[in-house]
This record gives C-alpha cells, structure tokens and sequence, in this order.
C-alpha cells in the first residue's frame, strides 16, 4: 500500500525548532485577531473547526486511517455539553468536560466497532456509524430534533472570565485551540507516534516488529475522537447552539477536505485548511447553491494536482517538515 | 399474518434497489479497487436522464430503461479516463475522495437547476393499476421492479462468472500484468468495468423514478445504507452482494412493520452486530 | 434572475442616494437581510423568491421617493444553524442590518429568533412552521407571518372533522415537527367529536413509504393525515396514487403542503388532496395582479407562495411602522412594538393584527387540489373548500406560553 503522505527528509532537531517557530508566528497572529477588526466571530468559528480538523489529521495522517464519520464525535460532544449547560446549569469548563467525556465515550465504542476493518471499510463503517447516530438524535428527545438546542447560556469560566464578553469568549477558545493544537503535536512526536507513522507505512513490517498494532491504531482512533469532542463543546460556546448539522456526514465530508486542503499528516495543514474552507464559505455564502459544487472541484483537483495540500506543497518545496 | 406478506413483499422493493447499486459498487471495487462515492449521485443521474429523454425527447420509459444507463455510463467512462484512471497505484483512499467530490459535484449542478422539490415522472401506462393479491393490493409496477432487478442481477453475475469475457475481468483483478501479457487492453477493461457499474446504478434511478420524486439528492442517503449493506455483505463475490442487497430490503420491511420508529437504523445495527460477529462480512474476503 | 434583481437593487440604490442627497434630521437608512434556504428543500418556497418579494416590498412602498434609502442583501443558511446564526450575527456586527425576513427551518428559525433578540434587531419570520416562535420561545423582536403548525393542525383538523371525516390515522415523521403537528390535530379531531384510530412513526426522509401505507389502508380510516413535510409529503402522497389509497375512497389531508409541492407531485396524483394555506395567489383581484407582475420577474415564472407572500406582507407592514416614527430608531423591540399596535393590512392577506406574542393574526384557507380537468393554466391548482377566521386559526392567547403576556 502506497503511503498517503510522502516521505520527507527526517531531519528531528531543525524540524522541531522549525515547526514552534511557525507555532509561536501563528500564536502571535491569532492572539492579535480582537485588535485588527477582523470579525472575530468567524477566527472563533475557523479555530474550532481546525482543532477538529487537526483531530481528524492525527487519525488520518498519522494511522492512515480515512474516517469518514468524524462528526459524530464533534456533535455528540456539542450535544451533551449544550445539554448540561442549558439543562443542568453546569458551569462551562464542567460542560466542556461533560462532551469530551461524552466523546470519548463514543470512541471507545465506536473505535471497538470500526478497528476491525481497513482501508475503505474503515471509512464506510466510521460512514455508517455517524448516520446511525445522525437517526438516533434526530429521534431522541434531548437534542429536540430538527429545532437543535438553542440558547445555550455561555456563563463564566472558571467564575472568573465572562463569555458573554466577544474577547474573552474569543482568548478563551484561543487558548483552548492552542492547548489541543500542542498536546496533538506532542502525541505525534511521542514514542507512541512514531509507531503509529511505522504502522502507516507498513503494517506487516510493524506487526513483525512486535507491535500489536491494532491497539495502536485504536488508541489513535480514541485520542482523535476525544479531541473532537473537544473541538465540539468549544464550538458550543461560539455557536450559541447544537444541532444535527454536526452529526450530519456532509460535516464529516468538510473536515476532510480541510485537511486535504492544507495537507494530510502536517502539522499546520489542518489549521490553514479549516480557515480557508470557512472563509471560503462565508465569503461565497452569496452564490449559496455553488459552495457545494465549487467544494467538490476542490477534492477533484486536489486528489489530482495537489495531494500534498498547500502546507504539503510549502513543506515539500522548502524541504522542511511543517 | 397477511400484512406480514404484504410487508415481505414491500420489502423486496427496496431490496431491489439495494441489490442493483450494492452489485455496481461490488463491480467496481473488484476491478479498480476504489469505492464510488459518486454512486448515489450517479443513481440520481439514471433518474433525471429518464426524465429528459421522456421531456425533452419525448422518449418513453421502455427506452429509457436502455438509453439512460448507456447515457450515464458513457459519463462514467469519460470520468474514469479524465480522472480515476491517474490514481491507480495511489492509496485507494484517493480514489474514495475523489469520488466524494464528484458526487458533491454533481449533485450540486443538478440543485442549481432543478431545485429540491423534485420532478415528477409518470409511471408507465402498460405498468399502472394494481393486482389484488388476495393479502395485499400490490401496484403493478412495484411488482415489475422486483422481477426486473432479479433479472438484470442474475445476468450481470452470469456475465462475469461464467462468460470468457467475466473471466478476463476476474482474472485481471487477481493479475493485471499476466492478463496484459495475454493481449487483453486491460485499461480498456477497466473503462467498461466502471461504465458497467455506474450504469446499473442509473438503471436503478429509471427504476425508481416513477416510485420516488426525481431529485437531486435522492441518492445522497440513499448511498449510505448501500455501504452499509456492502460493509455486512463483503465486497469479495457478487452473488453475496445481490443476496444481501434483498435480505437487508425484507429485514427493513420488517422493521417497519414491527417497531417503524428503527428503520432507519436497522441496516446499520445489523452492520454492527455483523462486525462484531465476523468482522470481513458475511461472504467477504480479508480486505 | 441574480443578475436582473442586482441590477434592479443598484438602480434603487443610485435612485436613493440621488434623492437622499440633502442628510435630513431622522436617520432614514435601513438595511434588510433575506436569510432564507437558497438551493436545498425550501429554496423553492422561500429562496430566491423571498428575495424578490423583499425587493417588490421595497419597491412597492414608494419609500425611496420620500427619502429613504433602503438596501436588501440576500443570504444562505443552507439549513444549517450554524450557518444561520453565523451570517445573522455577521449582518448585525459587520453589515448593520435592521431586519432578517423569511427563514424557513424550524431549527435554523430559533437559532436566528435568538440572534436577532440579543442584536435586538428585528425579525420576521414567514418560512417557519414551528409555533414555538411566538410561544415557548417569543421575543419581543420577533413577529411571526404566514403560517404555524398549531394553525395547520387546527384549521385541517376543524375543517374535514365536520365535514364528516370522523375516523384518522395519522403517517407522522419520527421528530419534534411531526409529533407537534400529530398532537394538536388530535385534540382538535377529539375536540371536534372525530377518533383517531392510529398512527405510524416513519422515519425523516424515508424514500419508501410502501408500509406505512399499507398499515394506514388496513386502518380503515376515512382520513390519512400526513404529519410531515417536504419530500416526504410529497412521496407519501404519490405512493399513495399507487396503492389506490384515494380510489379505495380513503381521503389524504397533508397538514403541511406548498404550491410548489403541488407543482412537483402533478395534479394527477394530487387531485382531492386537502390541506391548508393562508395566501393563493389566485384568490382575488389584488393577489392576482401581484402575483402575476411576481411571476413575471421569477425564473421559473412561478407564481408566489405563501411564504414569499408573507414576506412581502411583512416587509410591507415594517415599512409603516417606520414610517409611523418618522425614521428608523435602529431599535427593534421598538420597532416591532409600533408593529403590534397597529392594525396589519395589504393587499395579500388582508386584514389582520399582531398578537402581543409576536403572531400575526390573518385568514386562513382550506384547499383542495383540482382535477387535471378543471385546471385551466399551469398554477391553476386549488379550490377553496372553507374559510376559518384568524382569530379561531392561530393559538389564543390564552393558551399561548409566552413570557411576553404576562406582563
């Protein structure tokens, strides 16, 4: 099986200077977002989506596992922390911590279920399994169907920080991003991550090694759902909402173009994927029935011209790791 | 215990359908090893190329049957020349990402200018009116549907296991290089292949035009269960996907009738419990 | 039609600011935001028609001569809440909208009724069927036009229960929309001294409704109500043609169907279909001479439903609150409130007032579909069975959960 990324100059010290050189540029960016009159609304909105889009990277980039349900995570986690904000009152970093367990929960299971197959099945499975639970909340009470959970009161973090306030709401997911965004990299970088790229390169060799690769692959499947779900209460508190938009699989189908967009297996390809997708949706809201249509000529052309993606291409060409 | 028939007998129908596109995804993925994405867009497309040859060309259903799957299996040809065929030796991931795209494609050209309400296609004059079947009044066409898929299954899976030229496309799945060496133009084979699939797809969109609205997403979900119903059958033989394809059609006719709330989940929790059971499918082949 | 109805907007643009020119005391600027579904299952009924009906509104009012300035942009919120709220907030924070008219999407339709209660601009609702708009979940920015699932299920449920269907069953779509349209037209049925002798829970956008039909056949009722909507309204009402359901001399009732679903099933297999709408555009002078300069200007020639009507209705009567206070205050729980205290009235629905909860209060019709033989143009499609006024329509006061009234 052919490797779904291609192989780069492994060159660790300098890649590493390099790639928190590029985090500490981006940081910085970002952090200056409230100050530059960009609506940070929609920075708020891109941030949560590339944590996602990052969770999903780390299934796919490095366990060359394509799931095609990731949504499921995000929106389970957007429903149960939207249900025990508005319903139990909780306050907002045990609602956080209400969806991601809720995530994690979903994975655990989820992942028992789909591990047992590969490649294209894998994908169907994760496919099949997010429809089913798309049916099963369309249906059950709590969610309220087709009306969403709507209202959701945003409160004070911590007692301290109010995020009703735009900027604090805003430094808040921030940080949040930047914490997913550093612990992502640092399982990519761990012992356990350079398994989990051995095994994406060639499973037989890794399973003749000694390693139980199927445990690995499921651990990955696991953190990755668990960062979702943390991408999907953070958006709770941006959105104000959840509905069965974040279960639906054309959700699913977005984060994997954000991430083929910026690049499957970099580091920064999912981040500059997800703003570039969502600007791109917001600033082409206007010809509305052609988003869907020009978001498919972008898979077309770039599982045929760019499969590196743009950070890919960068990377590639400075012969860098990004 | 009659509206149990009745129910079996519904359940077929769909069964039907399930059968044709899980068959043409089972084609496909023996010979170019990629899952169609774009399958229930192509599925779509059978059903609007019904509706304009009867528009626009005034051509009747019966000739649709025939036209409409050459039509879009023509489309799928120049598809699979222009793009599928530069993925081969690529991860077959690319190949499932790229068909997402063309069916977001596609899908989203027909929304532009067909709306979602969808179109209304009439069914057949020799096809309409009902039987009464003592248990149920069963409408004729649906009754057609059912004896019509049965056969076209039948043939396709008599067309690949037991003619030479089935043999060349199995053998060429298993060996492309030895089958080349034997003179066989194998990306030609390939071609056809894909048109043969995406085309018994798009005679399942002239099926069910009459039965469903013809509309632009009327294949969008549909596909889904259709992966499921492969996931549970196993894409390794093409008998074990037509079966399927009607077993899982009567289960949900069941569903329905027992507990109607789960059946839209029934496909996919027999999709679990089957991983579960025997992870490679009931009839597949370690993937 | 884009291209056309842009042109047009930048001619009323120029037009405006040439007349506009001198700055008068009271700020006489308004920007109206059309967030409506522009190419999934209700762009048809709202979309790019709501646009238009805003546009005509704008046009109609004749407040661009008297020195406002009026703009209108268009959004679509795919159905999706995110996407709705997304482009609400984006429209109060960046683009300084006044007003959101239209969107249809009960879930969508909340998520905005929020927005606009905190941005308090002002909302008028026209595309959404949920009645909790003006009742669970009121606000004093919102008014709610056109129509609501209480007044769906009441006017139905009333209407075929005296004229003799005393017997339902009930194909109802498994969520929220579906089992509150189930609940009220049962206790309008038992109310009305009718039975319900059984229902079927089929999932949302089922393709086949084969089973469903089949058990509501074997029910015997004299009426199958249809609690759902869209796509599936439509294919049950097909399928049905095909089991002979109509023929066996079971009457259909679809508590929620549009002109354009009408349109798409034909009237072949939609001929005695009943139901409930509160704006034809072949009901009297007035709404055809609109309806017919609306076609007009429409790409596909389609004439307006009652959502679109009710946009323009709305947009209409906002108009003369404005210009009731002598300028746009760009307060719209102030606005909306000048709304409520006067009477409504236009050339589509008629007479009619807002209820303190935000509901506007107009007739409402129960139609039934022609027979191909009686249909004399392409949109020539309902006959009018009966007439319920609006005050016997729409959720009494009384019954209404608002926190609003109990002020």
């Amino acid at each position: 099986m052919t490797a779904l990324t291609d192989d780069r100059l492994p060159a660790p010290p300098r890649a590493i200077r390099d790639e928190m050189i590029v985090f500490v540029v981006m940081a910085l960016l970002l952090a200056a977002v409230p100050f530059s009159g960009i609506y940070p609304f929609f920075v708020m909105q891109a941030l949560c989506f590339a944590l996602l889009a990052c969770a999903f990277n780390l299934l796919i980039g490095y366990g060359g596992l394509l799931s095609f349900g990731h949504a499921m995570f995000m929106g389970t986690a957007g429903y149960c922390s939207a249900h025990a904000l508005k319903v139990w009152a909780l306050p907002p970093e045990l609602g956080i911590l209400v969806g991601i367990a809720a995530a994690f929960g979903l994975s655990l299971i989820t992942g028992f279920i789909s591990i047992r197959r590969q490649g294209i099945y894998f994908s169907m499975i994760t496919l099949a399994l997010s429809q089913l639970l798309y049916f099963i909340y369309l249906q059950a009470p709590f969610t309220h169907g087709e009306d969403g959970i709507q209202g959701i009161p945003q409160g004070r973090m911590f007692g301290v920080f109010d995020l009703t306030k735009p900027t604090v709401l805003y430094y808040v997911v921030l940080v949040s991003f930047l914490a997913g965004f550093l612990l992502i990299y640092r399982i990519i970088n761990s012992p356990f991550g350079e398994v989990l790229k051995a095994i994406r390169e060639n499973e037989p060799r890794a399973i003749s090694l000694g390693y139980r690769t199927d445990q690995y692959k499921f651990l990955a499947f696991v953190l990755s759902g668990t960062l979702a779900g943390f991408a999907g209460s953070l958006k709770v508190f941006v959105a104000q909402n959840a509905s069965l938009t974040d279960v639906h699989w054309s959700m699913s189908g977005e984060v994997v173009l954000m991430t083929l967009v910026g690049g499957l297996g970099t580091i920064f390809g999912p981040v500059v994927g997800a703003f570039a997708i969502i600007a791109m949706q917001q600033y082409l809201a206007s010809f509305g029935q052609w988003v869907t249509v020009i978001q498919g000529s972008i898979f077309v052309i770039c599982v045929l011209t760019f499969r590196r993606g743009v950070i890919g291409e960068i990377a590639h060409y400075l012969r860098r790791s990004l | 215990m009659q509206a149990l028939y009745a129910q079996l007998l519904v359940g077929l129908i769909n069964g039907s359908f399930y059968a044709l596109l899980s068959l043409g995804l089972a084609v496909i993925f023996g010979m170019l090893n990629i899952i169609n994405f774009a399958h229930g867009a192509v599925y779509m497309m059978g059903a609007f190329a019904a509706y304009f040859l009867l528009n626009l060309g005034g051509i009747n259903y019966w000739w649709a049957l025939l036209l409409a799957p050459i039509i879009v299996g023509i489309f799928g040809m120049i598809l699979e020349r222009t793009m599928l065929q530069w993925l081969t030796g690529l991860d077959h991931l690319y190949g499932l990402l790229l068909t997402f795209g063309i069916a977001l494609i596609v899908q989203g050209v027909f929304q532009n200018y067909f709306g979602s309400s969808g179109l209304p296609y009439a069914i057949p004059d020799q096809l309409k009116g009902g039987m009464n079947l003592g248990f149920m009044f069963l409408p004729v066409y649906r009754g057609w549907v059912v004896i019509f898929s049965l056969v076209v299954c039948i043939a396709t899976w008599f067309l690949i296991e037991k003619t030479r030229l089935g043999a060349y496309l199995r053998a060429a799945t298993e060996n492309p290089t030895l089958v080349r060496a034997f003179g066989v133009n194998v990306p030609r084979m390939i071609t056809l292949t894909y048109g043969l699939g995406v085309g018994l797809a798009a005679l399942a969109g002239v099926l069910s035009a009459p039965i469903n609205q013809v509309r632009p997403l009327m294949g969008a979900d549909l596909i889904i269960v259709v992966f499921a119903v492969v996931v549970i059958g196993g894409m390794g033989s093409i008998m074990g996907s037509i079966i399927t394809g009607f077993a899982l059609g009567v289960i949900e006719g069941m569903t329905k009738y027992f507990y109607p709330e789960a059946s839209n989940t029934v496909v996919f929790v027999l999709m679990v419990l089957v991983l579960l059971v025997k992870p490679t499918g009931l009839t597949g082949r370690a993937a | 039609m884009k291209t056309m109805s842009i042109a047009s907007l930048l001619l009323t643009t120029a037009l405006t600011f040439a007349v506009t020119g001198v700055a008068s005391a009271q700020d006489k600027t308004v920007k109206i935001g059309a967030l409506s579904d522009q190419s999934g299952l209700y762009a048809d009924l709202g979309g790019p028609g709501s646009t238009l009906a805003a546009q005509m509104a704008i046009e109609d009012s004749g407040l661009a001569a008297k020195g406002w300035k009026i703009d209108l942009i268009s959004g679509d919120h795919q159905n999706k809440p995110d996407i709705g709220t997304a482009i609400a907030r984006q429209w109060f924070d960046v683009d300084k909208v006044d007003i959101i008219v239209d969107v249809p999407n009960s879930g969508v339709a909340l998520a905005v009724n929020n927005v606009v209660k905190e941005k308090n601009g002002v909302y008028i609702n026209s595309g959404a069927a949920t009645s909790d708009l003006t009742n669970a979940q009121c606000s004093p920015n919102t008014v709610h036009w056109t129509y609501d699932t209480y007044m769906l299920a009441h006017t139905t449920g009333q209407a075929l229960v005296k004229a003799g269907g005393d017997t339902w069953f009930f194909l109802t779509a498994d969520y929220a929309f579906g089992a509150a349209l189930e609940r009220d037209t049962t206790a309008v049925i038992a109310a009305n001294g009718g039975k319900v002798v059984g229902s079927v829970k089929h999932p949302l956008n089922t393709p086949d409704f084969s089973s469903f039909l089949l058990q509501a056949q074997a029910s015997k009722a004299k009426i199958i109500g249809l609690a759902n909507a869209g796509g599936d309204t439509t294919n049950t009402i097909k399928q049905a043609a095909e089991f002979g359901i109509v023929k066996g001399g079971q009457k259909l009732a679809a508590l929620l169907l549009f002109l354009t679903d009408v349109k798409a099933i034909g009237l072949e297999t939609a001929q005695g279909l009943n139901f409930t709408e509160t704006f034809y555009w072949d009901m009297n002078d007035k709404t055809r001479a609109f309806s017919k300069r609306f076609a007009e200007k429409m790409k596909s020639n389609a004439p307006p439903t009652m959502v679109q009507a009710g946009v323009y209705a709305g947009v209409r009567h906002y108009f003369k609150a404005l210009e009731a206070l002598g300028g746009n205050p760009h307060d719209g729980a102030k606005v909306v409130e000048k709304m409520k205290s006067m009477p409504t009235e236009d050339d589509l629905f008629g007479k009619g007032e807002i209820q303190p909860n935000g509901r506007t209060i107009h007739n409402a019709y129960l139609f039934e579909v022609k027979k191909p033989s009686e249909s004399k143009g392409p949109w020539d499609f309902y006959k009018l069975v009966g007439t319920v006024p609006g005050d016997q329509a729409f959720t009494p006061l009384s019954e209404s959960k608002c926190a609003l009234l109990k002020k």
